[in-house]
């Protein structure tokens, strides 16, 4: 099933063409509108003639969220305010908030996004969605709601908090997708279980469309075993509009429309474009975005572009789970390590539950990590000799795959933190 | 009518309150304790406790979401006097049983050493054949 087939299922080569006219028509017009852009473009001596085909983007300047930053609120927007529809903050967690604008065309190309999206993951008109992202400046509420809108599934805007009547609700209107952080379903299964709510048989609810923040494979597998929930990645920040691209039912990967983003994967020391199915930093183009321009954005996450064709039939490519963002790469005692690396191993171990946390400490001149890890139920034994074993085995399992001694901390189901909005798992108390 | 009793045992996060929490969830439960004992490593503790009706309090505690284990222990019972100890420790050894760990309870003057081996049913044989007597089930 597809929403739009021409766009989707476009030849390659016919794509680049468009590509190449939406970019061109983009640059010249920045060009002679945008005085950040011109400026930035102008620092790189490179002219809007010198864009010849859809490679010819890598000739462009990069732009960085600290451009968003510096233009704070609108001095980057290149269309006047009678023509802004709508505003999303993005909550700034380090440095100033970032404001992104949208025309009414921004807004037409997510919704289309979105609903390309929806009806690659087999949601339709039939369906009743629950919306449990926030509502309001953050953009996953409003984005994913407009999209279900779009396809003609049944909206639910529930939003975030109050588990127990978002349990409720979804058994009594029959909800059949939910879109939400993985943090967060994994508490609404929580809940449901306490509540003696069994969502296999007592619920309708068998998509969910998760996003947000990172997770991995092994959290997937984990989520769809307990409840027999398929579940599709779905990526997208505020710079570009909100959450937009999903997996197909193939799950090998988000497809990413050409006609409305183009995405490159570059070396982020030799800022070289890297060939598909090589990890690096994900740049985006926003080919259709008219409030302000977001070219050759390096958005930080890592990934790669996988250009083999899809058994869905759609021709665009895909990007990988992102497995990291660069910024959130921690480095303890010299060695990189993503979060999404441990959540990885740590998932993979049977004894350890769903929640963990990650805290960063400085002692002297040492980095040390202490990884709290909740245990199931089941695993707890009387035998302090054996609970030390599980304790032993996580931390070599995560030194094996890390290479850095970790210390761990075995915690009781329910102990830790549960996140509504995007997971925080990590606490960088280091003061350097 | 069992010599094997039946220990709680619950996991207990080491950390400020939580033995307070715990011990309200007994005091609410209604669930008396008669003997206990706390191991612990430096992040969690292990909390056993021997009830009056372990069935009841193993259920009433699942409820409240704790994570909660029956574990059998046999309990003998010592003659306040110096060396009681010895001698059912010394039977247990030579007769290859390890004791995992052990607790005393003490009124009076009847002294009551719980314990956990690792063949409770061989325990049992090795310590009645010394002559010492062990807490029936029915008794706690």
């Amino acid at each position: 099933m597809f929403w739009n087939p021409k766009m989707e299922c476009m030849p390659v080569e016919e794509m680049k063409k468009l590509q190449y006219e939406e970019l061109k028509s983009l640059v010249t017009k920045l060009y002679e509108s945008n005085q950040f852009y011109r400026a930035r473009m102008d620092s790189k001596g490179v002219k809007p003639e010198d864009i010849k085909c859809i490679e010819d983007i890598s000739k462009l300047p990069f732009m960085f969220k600290q451009d968003l930053r510096d233009n704070y609120p609108t001095k980057m927007f290149s269309v006047p305010n009678n023509q802004i529809v709508r505003y999303h903050v993005s909550s700034g967690t380090t440095g100033k908030p970032t404001l992104v604008g949208y025309t009414q065309n921004d807004l037409g190309y997510w919704t289309e996004a979105l609903a390309r999206s929806f009806t690659a993951a087999g949601i339709g008109p039939d369906d009743t969605l629950q919306v449990c992202y926030g509502y309001g400046l953050f953009t996953g509420g409003l984005g994913v709601h407009y999209g279900g809108e779009k396809v003609g599934a049944t909206v639910l805007p529930a939003g975030t908090g109050n588990s127990e009547r978002q349990i409720e609700l979804m058994q009594d209107l029959g909800v059949t997708a939910i879109a939400c952080t993985p943090s967060y379903l994994i508490h609404l299964l929580d809940v449901a279980k306490k509540m003696g709510v069994d969502i296999r048989k007592d619920t309708k609810l068998r998509k969910a469309i998760l996003g947000a923040e990172p997770w991995s494979e092994t959290m997937r597998k984990k989520i769809e075993s307990e409840s027999g929930i398929e579940t599709f990645d779905i990526y997208g920040t505020s710079e570009q509009a909100g959450p937009m691209f999903t997996e197909c039912e193939c799950h090998n990967g988000i497809h990413i429309p050409g006609d409305i983003m183009y995405v490159e994967v570059i070396d982020p020391e030799t800022e070289e474009v890297l060939p598909p199915g090589e990890k690096g930093e994900l740049v985006v183009t926003m080919l259709q975005k008219e409030a302000f321009p977001l070219i050759r954005y390096r958005i930080k996450d890592i990934t790669h572009i996988i250009t083999e064709p899809c058994p869905c039939g759609r021709t665009s490519p895909r990007i990988a789970r992102i497995t990291g963002r660069s910024d959130d790469m921690l480095i303890i005692r010299g060695i990189n390590v993503f979060p999404s690396q441990i959540e990885y191993t740590l998932l993979q171990i049977p004894e350890v539950g769903n929640q963990y946390m990650i805290y960063v400490t400085r002692e002297g001149a040492l980095d040390n990590m202490v990884l709290q890890v909740e245990i199931k139920p089941e695993a707890f034994s009387d035998n302090m000799e054996k609970m030390l074993k599980l304790r032993h085995n996580i931390e070599s399992a995560l030194k094996k795959y890390l290479n850095i001694a970790v210390t761990v901390e075995l915690k009781e189901p329910g102990e830790l933190p549960r996140f509504e909005g995007k997971a925080k798992r990590v606490i960088d108390k280091r003061v350097i | 009518m069992s010599k094997i009793i039946k220990q709680l045992s619950i996991f207990v996060n080491n950390e400020p309150g939580r033995l307070a929490y715990i011990s309200s969830v007994l005091k609410d439960c209604g669930i008396n304790m008669r003997a206990f004992n706390l191991a612990e490593s430096t992040e969690f503790g292990i909390l056993r406790t021997i009830v009056q009706d372990p069935e009841d309090g193993y259920n009433k505690l699942k409820m409240k979401g704790i994570i909660v284990k029956k574990t059998d222990v046999i309990g003998v019972y010592m003659e306040d006097t110096p060396g009681a100890l010895f001698t059912a420790a010394d039977a247990l050894g030579k007769a290859s049983i390890n004791i995992e760990y052990g607790y005393a309870y003490s009124y009076k003057d009847k002294a009551i050493f719980f314990i956990r081996v690792d063949d409770p049913e061989k325990a049992v044989e090795v310590i009645k054949d010394q002559g010492i007597k062990l807490v029936d089930d029915s008794e706690i």
